[in-house]
């Protein structure tokens, strides 16, 4: 009964609509759309408010983005405790430094693939708060509530991935 | 009044569902496919379009089910007037993160669970640095964040339609995307 459990993947029709009722939840019972950008800039702040305090007390942002450990900060551990329980199920856990989609254009060397990762990642960052919010906070939660803004910022993120993956993978890695 | 205020406000109560959330969300787009790097630039590669099919489908449902409930006034809108200086600038450096890194901000946490080490130290080390970046310039930027509002914070209020009228186009469009994915072979 439990099967579809123990799946690798759900049908993506399946797996979404479970989401948009999720979102419609945290609607209902905690008054907020699930995003995931806030989390990393409230762990930030926790980060530099051990470091040196009076810096992380002298940032304007960290006022409007209070770093303290709530709603919007528990989602990403959430997050991956959920795939590691779904993972877990399936027998599908295993530890992975580069993906086969960058292997087969730059090779398996890992240095590359981190440093591009964590350039990645910083862009990643600063665009998601420039934007204030990413895939989920905008594309998914925004786009629900029928936001402009979120729906114009979801097609962006898009436009510009797509133009950027393409040179990478197309016209760099030459694939 | 209908919203549940007393839950919303009981701190300790919503530390644990942010958790819960979490846990269902990360399980979800793991069982969906899209906290593999392979999917997301497959996506953006415009060869595979499960993250498409997974986010439309998410929308066609959490549209609907957030305007039946906000009917009953059980849920609010937190819909905030965007602008092009924050929302377009935002969103394309945003893509470019999105492609270099292969995951975004929810999928590389999901990324990690799976034991994608590259999620975890390029990933989430970048994603805490660019956010502490964007902290810092934060004073100097807002000028620009502020440039060229929309004209209108819903979709509905910018096409002057009714809100129902408004849903039924956008599920029938999006309704369409899905089919002719479909059509086309995705």
């Amino acid at each position: 009964m439990l099967d579809f459990l123990t799946l690798d993947t759900w049908s993506p029709y399946i797996a979404g609509a479970g989401i948009g009722i999720l979102s419609t939840f945290a609607f209902l019972l905690s008054d907020r759309p699930i995003g995931c950008s806030t989390a990393f800039v409230k762990a930030r702040g926790m980060i530099t408010g051990l470091i040196n305090p009076d810096r992380a007390k002298g940032t304007e942002y960290y006022r409007e983005i209070v770093p303290k450990v709530d709603w919007p900060f528990m989602i990403v551990p959430g997050i991956v405790i959920g795939a590691f329980i779904s993972v877990m199920f399936s027998g599908r856990f295993h530890i992975l430094l580069v993906p086969t989609t960058w292997g087969n254009s730059f090779g398996y060397n890992p240095v590359p693939r981190i440093l591009v990762a964590l350039a990645g990642g910083i862009l990643l960052g600063f665009g998601s708060r420039w934007a204030g919010g990413c895939t989920s906070g905008h594309g998914i939660s925004g786009s629900i509530q029928l936001s402009l803004a979120s729906m114009v910022t979801a097609v962006c993120f898009f436009a510009g991935g797509i133009a950027v993956a393409m040179l990478l993978f197309r016209v760099i890695g030459g694939g | 009044m209908p919203l549940l205020t007393d839950l919303h406000k009981n701190a300790r109560a919503q530390l644990v569902l942010g958790l819960l959330f979490g846990i269902c969300f990360g399980f979800l787009l793991q069982k969906g496919g899209v906290t593999d790097f392979n999917i997301i630039e497959g996506q953006l590669l415009l060869t595979d379009f499960t993250v498409l099919k997974v986010m439309l489908s998410a929308v066609m449902v959490g549209m609907i089910g957030f305007h039946l409930l906000k009917q009953g006034r059980y849920v609010r809108s937190h819909a905030a007037e965007g602008t092009i200086g924050s929302n377009v600038v935002g969103g394309l450096i945003f893509g470019i993160g999105f492609a270099l890194l292969g995951y975004c901000p929810g999928t590389v946490a999901g990324a990690v669970g799976t034991g994608a080490l590259d999620a975890l130290f390029g990933g989430m080390v970048g994603l805490l640095a660019g956010a502490g970046i964007f902290a810092d310039l934060y004073p100097s930027l807002k000028p620009v964040l502020m440039k060229w509002p929309f004209p209108a914070v819903t979709i509905p209020d910018f096409l002057r339609l009714n809100t129902w009228v408004t849903i039924a186009l956008l599920e029938a469009c999006m309704a369409a995307i899905l089919v002719l994915l479909g059509y086309y072979g995705f």
